[in-house]
């Protein structure tokens, strides 16, 4: 009960893009048809599930204040925080290339469909943004932070899908000169935050 | 001389990153609830962008092209890493810096920092990539004070936690403290500015 509570909060309430605005550039950028935007949705889904549990065992073994004591008492009093950022990238950044390799692989058929969008994902904010609120809200243990990733990851998937479905329909309406494309774009988001608000306070 | 001034300030008026570009939207409208925040998360930007342009066009012609974007994280992450610290080791910047969280840490996948050094630091001499990075971190951080004055101004009525508007009895506005007006803020001063243009 309380992973399917966490699971729809981290879907509906803690939305990655209309509370944080995380990975707002490819989100804008990747919404104009729904085709590709469900792609780079399911490859931003697919990479959270994977980083974040793993950055979740990095920082329990590695980089919390008094992780290091399995190696010895001498290690108890270590704090390696602040090295956090950098190697959070380097995983992302490793594990992207790595998940590019096997699709690309065993799954050529998707790596034609994703293929250009999967390189990018290292650098999406919200593959390390995910991680960063992983390390502050210090979830008890694995199953969580999985089930954070997946809940986060969906969220986004979502978000993007419905902003290029109304982006599509968009192109029929009589928008003002200067609003068109990337003006009406930040506005329709901003309409569809609000609406998403209506969930908050939710809880199971 | 006059190229190099060109380099400046097309940045920061003409070709904005945020408003004409669309690079680097993420922190910027999370960061804008308060006036001093937004000047921080500003200036930190400028920082990591001047300088990490600086140092990948020195070492330019030594990194290998496919390793290049493992590269660029790293000397993004460090010059992060090393700004955070300073931050949290002033009294006075110590709270803007936790208030302002996770998204110190996200100026490492700004899009802008990225989008300079592949774009203008990797094929250009060294003082020229350090002007660009600064502009266009100077740029965006004029996005982001003016979507913080709006905010801060009609949201709770003070500018730096001083009443302005709230001294005349103003009293304050919920809706414009919510993430989504940032938003509709930033669109409708793209519509301005491009009306402007053209």
């Amino acid at each position: 009960m309380e992973y399917l509570s966490l699971f729809v909060k981290s879907i509906f309430v803690d939305n990655m893009i209309f509370a944080y605005f995380l990975g707002m550039c490819s989100y804008l950028s990747v919404s104009k048809n729904v085709k590709t935007a469900g792609g780079l949705g399911t490859a931003v889904i697919a990479v959270l599930a994977i980083t974040v549990p793993v950055n979740y065992l990095l920082n329990k073994f590695v980089l919390q204040p008094g992780a290091l004591s399995w190696l010895g008492p001498k290690f108890a009093a270590v704090d390696l925080s602040f090295l956090s950022f950098i190697l959070f990238i380097a995983v992302i950044a490793a594990i992207v290339q790595i998940v590019e390799m096997i699709v690309e692989k065993y799954l050529p058929s998707l790596y034609s469909s994703l293929g250009i969008f999967l390189p990018l994902i290292a650098v999406n904010c919200a593959i390390l943004g995910a991680s960063l609120f992983m390390q502050q809200r210090e979830f008890g243990n694995i199953l969580e932070a999985i089930v954070y990733a997946l809940g986060s990851g969906i969220g986004w998937y979502l978000a993007i899908v419905t902003l290029a479905a109304i982006r599509e329909k968009m192109a029929y309406s009589n928008v003002p000169k200067g609003l068109q494309g990337i003006g009406i774009t930040f506005i329709t988001v901003g309409l569809m935050g609000i609406a998403f608000m209506a969930f908050m306070g939710i809880s199971l | 001389m006059s190229k190099l001034k060109e380099t400046i300030l097309n940045p920061i008026f003409r070709n904005n990153p945020i408003t004409t570009l669309v690079l680097g939207v993420c922190s910027a409208l999370a960061v804008t609830v308060e006036l001093k925040g937004a000047l921080v998360m500003a200036l930190s930007v400028t920082v990591v962008t001047g300088l990490s342009s600086l140092i990948l066009s020195l070492i330019r012609n030594t990194i290998p092209n496919r390793v290049r974007i493992i590269v660029q994280l790293v000397v993004v992450a460090l010059l992060v890493i090393l700004v955070d610290q300073i931050l949290k080791s002033f009294e006075a910047t110590y709270a803007i810096d936790k208030q302002l969280s996770v998204y110190m840490g996200l100026i490492i996948t700004n899009c802008i920092v990225m989008g300079r050094i592949e774009a203008f630091a990797l094929g250009n001499k060294p003082l020229p990539s350090l002007m660009d990075g600064l502009a266009n971190g100077l740029g965006y951080g004029l996005i982001l004070v003016i979507v913080a004055i709006f905010r801060e101004l009609l949201g709770s009525g003070t500018l730096f936690g001083i009443p302005v508007l709230k001294a005349l009895g103003y009293p304050g506005n919920g809706l414009v403290i919510l993430p989504p007006m940032a938003l509709i803020i930033l669109g409708c001063i793209i519509w301005v500015q491009k009306s402007w243009n053209t």
